[in-house]
C-alpha cells in the first residue's frame, strides 16, 4: 500500500514537500523544537524496527526496550570508555544488536504467538535488573548510569548543536526507512509475509521459515538498537530506569497507533507516544496510561490497521477524479 | 544448615504466592487459551478495592468476600464488553488488548489511590506460630493456595461446567454444535481468573505493601511457574509455584545475588518454552493442520 502511494505520480510533489520540509525543519523553529522532533525521528526508527519483526513477520515482541537499551548502553560505553568518536559508534552498535538479536531468534523459532510475547515480555520486566547489576558496573555505571557530552557539529560548521544532531539523525532515519521499503517491496518482503499469514505455505512454497525468522529478528534487534544508541547520543545520558517495561510497551503502542505492517505509520506512531505524555502529564500524571489504553482499545477495534490507514484512505479520497 | 532451611521455608512462603497468581492464569488459559499478561493489574486493582471496602470500616471477612464477588462480576463484564468483540481478531490484537488493559488498570489505581505506599492487613498477624521459622501469614498463605487447588481442581476434572469451560477453549465451534452457550462460559471463565486474581491480590498486599506496581515483579515469577508446572494444569500450577519460590531465594541467597532475582525467572521461562514447552505436569497438545 505504501509503495503505491510513492509510485503514484499525483502524490510524488507531496513526497518532495515533505522531504523539503523535513531537511528545513530546524531553520525554522527553536533548539528545543528541534531537540523534539529529533526524538521523534529516534523513536519512529525503534518504532520501525518492532513493526518489521511483529507486523510484518508476526513474532510478538513485547521485549524490544531491551535491544534500544543494548543499543544506548553499548554506544554510551564506546564513547565513555573507549573514547570512540559519536558517529562511529553507530556501525558497531548495528552489528552487535543485529547478532543478539540473531541469536535470540533461535529460541524464538520454537516459541509460537503467546509463548513469545511471554517471553520477551519477561525479557523487558528483567532489563533493568541487568542493567544495574554489580558485575557491569564498572561498564555501565550501576544506577547512576552514564553521562555523556554533546556532540559538536563538525568541520567547525556554525550551527547549534540541537541542529546539528537534528540532521545527524534524519540521515539515519531515510537510510534506515528507504533500505526498510526496498527490502519488503521486493521477493523478500512477500516472504517474510507469507510467512507471518501461512507459515506452512510459505514453508512448501521453498521459503527458509527459520532463516527468515532469525534474521528478521537480527534486522529488527538492530533497527531498535541503532534507534537506542541515537536515543544516547541525543539524550547525552543513559541509565536502567529508562529501559523499564513501559518502553517496551510504548514501542509497541506505536506500532499500534501508527499500524501494523506500515512502514511509515511509525512516524505517527512515534509522534504519538512521545507527544501524548508531554500533554497529558499537565492533568494528570495517570492520564497518559488511561489515553493510551483507550487509544489502543478502540484502535485496535475500530482501525486495526492504524492511523497511517486513515491517512491513506483520506488521501485517496481526496485525490480521486470525479468519474 | 539453619539458614539452608530458612531459605527453603521462605522459598515456599513466597512461591505459594506465586502459585496463586499462576493458578488465575491457567483459569483463564483453561477457559479462553488465552495468556492474560494484564491479570497481575486485575489482581492488583482487585486489592485497591478492598482496601477501599476495609478503610470505610467493612470488616476483613465480609471485604474479602465481597471483594471476590465485585472482581468476579468486573471479569465478567469485561470479557463480555471487551474482550468479547475480539474473539475471532488476529492473536496480535488480543496481544494488544491485554497490553491495553495492563496499562489501562495500571493508570486507574494510580489516578484513583494514589501512588502512596498503603498498609494491608491480614486477618491471621495477632496470631503466633511459636516458631521464627515461618510467619502466621505465610501459613495461611500456604492454607488457601492449597485450598484453592482442590477447588479448581475438582471444577475442572469433575465438574460439568468445568469440561464445558475446557471444551469451549479447545475448540468453541464443536461445542457450540452440542449446545454449551460458548460466551457466557467464556465469561465465566473471565470472572473466576478475575476473582482467583483478587484472592492472590489480598494474600500477597500484607507482605509487600499495596503500590500499583506491585505486581510487576510478582507476575514475571507467575509466568515462569504457570510455565514450569504446565500452562493448563492448576496442581503444576502448584508446583511451579513452590519450586519457582523456592529457586528464587536459594540462587538469590548462594549463587547469582540478590541482584539477579528477576531475570532467574527470565532463564526459567526461556528454558521451560524451549525445552519443555507443556511444562512438568501440562498436556502435550497437537493441533492437526
Amino acid at each position: 500500500m505504501q509503495s503505491q502511494m510513492i509510485k503514484t505520480s499525483s502524490s510524488r510533489p507531496l513526497v518532495a514537500a515533505v522531504c523539503m520540509l523535513a531537511i528545513l525543519l530546524p531553520l525554522f523553529v527553536s533548539d528545543f523544537r528541534s531537540f523534539q522532533v529529533t526524538q521523534i525521528l529516534v523513536y519512529a526508527i525503534a518504532v520501525l524496527g518492532l513493526n518489521l519483526l511483529t507486523g510484518y513477520n508476526g513474532q510478538i515482541s513485547l521485549g524490544h526496550g531491551a535491544f534500544f537499551a543494548l543499543g544506548a548502553y553499548v554506544a554510551a560505553i564506546l564513547m565513555d570508555k573507549a573514547g570512540v568518536p559519536y558517529w562511529a559508534t553507530i556501525p558497531v552498535v548495528a552489528a552487535v544488536c543485529f547478532v543478539v538479536g540473531f541469536i535470540f531468534g533461535l529460541p524464538a523459532l520454537r516459541l509460537a504467538g503467546h509463548y513469545l510475547a511471554l517471553a520477551t515480555f519477561s525479557l523487558a520486566l528483567a532489563t533493568p535488573q541487568l542493567l544495574k547489576h554489580p558485575a557491569l558496573e564498572k561498564w555501565t555505571g550501576g544506577v547512576q548510569g552514564i553521562f555523556l557530552s554533546k556532540p559538536q557539529p563538525p568541520f567547525g560548521l556554525a550551527m547549534s548543536q540541537d541542529r546539528w544532531l537534528y540532521w545527524f539523525v534524519l540521515l539515519h532515519v531515510v537510510v534506515l526507512f528507504v533500505c526498510a521499503a526496498n527490502l519488503l517491496r521486493g521477493p523478500v518482503g512477500r516472504a517474510i509475509r507469507a510467512i507471518r499469514d501461512q507459515p506452512l505455505a510459505a514453508e512448501t512454497a521453498g521459503i527458509d521459515n527459520s532463516r527468515f525468522k532469525t534474521t528478521v529478528f537480527g534486522i529488527s534487534a538492530m533497527y531498535t538498537g541503532i534507534a537506542g544508541a541515537l536515543s544516547a547520543i541525543v539524550l547525552q545520558f543513559v541509565s536502567p530506569d529508562s529501559f523499564t517495561m513501559f518502553l517496551s510497551i510504548y514501542f509497541l503502542v506505536g506500532v499500534v497507533v501508527g499500524g501494523v505492517g506500515s512502514i511509515w505509520g511509525a512516524f505517527l506512531g512515534a509522534a504519538f507516544i512521545l507527544i501524548v505524555p508531554n500533554l497529558s502529564s499537565e492533568v494528570s500524571k495517570s492520564a497518559t496510561g488511561m489515553l493510551y489504553a483507550m487509544v489502543l482499545l478502540l484502535l485496535i477495534w475500530r482501525m486495526p490497521n492504524g492511523l497511517w490507514s486513515g491517512v491513506l484512505w483520506m488521501w485517496r479520497a481526496a485525490t480521486r477524479r470525479p468519474a | 544448615m539453619d539458614q539452608l532451611l530458612h531459605q527453603v521455608v521462605n522459598g515456599l512462603a513466597t512461591g505459594a504466592i506465586y502459585a496463586v497468581i499462576a493458578l488465575a492464569l491457567v483459569m483463564n488459559f483453561n477457559s479462553t487459551g488465552h495468556i492474560n499478561f494484564a491479570q497481575g493489574e486485575m489482581a492488583m486493582f482487585s486489592t485497591y478495592v478492598a482496601w477501599t471496602l476495609i478503610a470505610m470500616g467493612m470488616p476483613y471477612g465480609v471485604a474479602f468476600l465481597v471483594t471476590v464477588a465485585i472482581s468476579f462480576v468486573g471479569g465478567m463484564l469485561l470479557e463480555r464488553f471487551v474482550l468479547h468483540r475480539f474473539r475471532n481478531a488476529p492473536l496480535l490484537s488480543v496481544v494488544v488488548v491485554f497490553i491495553a488493559l495492563f496499562l489501562g488498570f495500571n493508570a486507574v489505581a494510580g489516578w484513583i489511590w494514589g501512588p502512596v505506599l498503603k498498609d494491608f492487613p491480614s486477618p491471621v498477624s495477632s496470631y503466633k506460630t511459636g516458631t521464627s521459622l515461618v510467619g502466621a501469614h505465610e501459613l495461611f498463605v500456604g492454607a488457601v493456595a492449597g485450598a484453592m487447588l482442590l477447588l479448581l481442581y475438582g471444577f475442572f476434572r469433575f465438574t460439568t461446567l468445568g469440561l464445558k469451560m475446557r471444551a469451549v477453549a479447545c475448540n468453541p465451534t464443536s461445542s457450540r454444535l452440542v449446545g454449551i452457550r460458548v460466551s457466557w462460559t467464556l465469561a465465566l471463565g473471565w470472572g473466576l481468573a478475575a476473582s482467583i486474581g483478587a484472592v492472590a491480590g489480598m494474600l500477597i498486599a500484607p507482605l509487600t505493601f499495596l503500590d500499583p506496581h506491585m505486581m510487576t515483579g510478582i507476575l514475571l515469577y507467575a509466568f515462569a511457574a504457570a510455565l514450569l508446572g504446565g500452562v493448563d494444569s492448576p496442581p503444576g500450577a502448584v508446583i511451579g509455584g513452590l519450586v519457582v519460590g523456592v529457586a528464587e531465594n536459594l540462587l538469590g541467597a548462594y549463587v547469582v545475588g540478590a541482584e539477579l532475582k528477576m531475570s532467574v525467572a527470565l532463564v526459567i521461562v526461556v528454558l521451560v518454552l524451549v525445552y519443555r514447552p507443556q511444562g512438568i505436569l501440562g498436556r502435550v497438545t497437537v493441533r492437526r493442520v
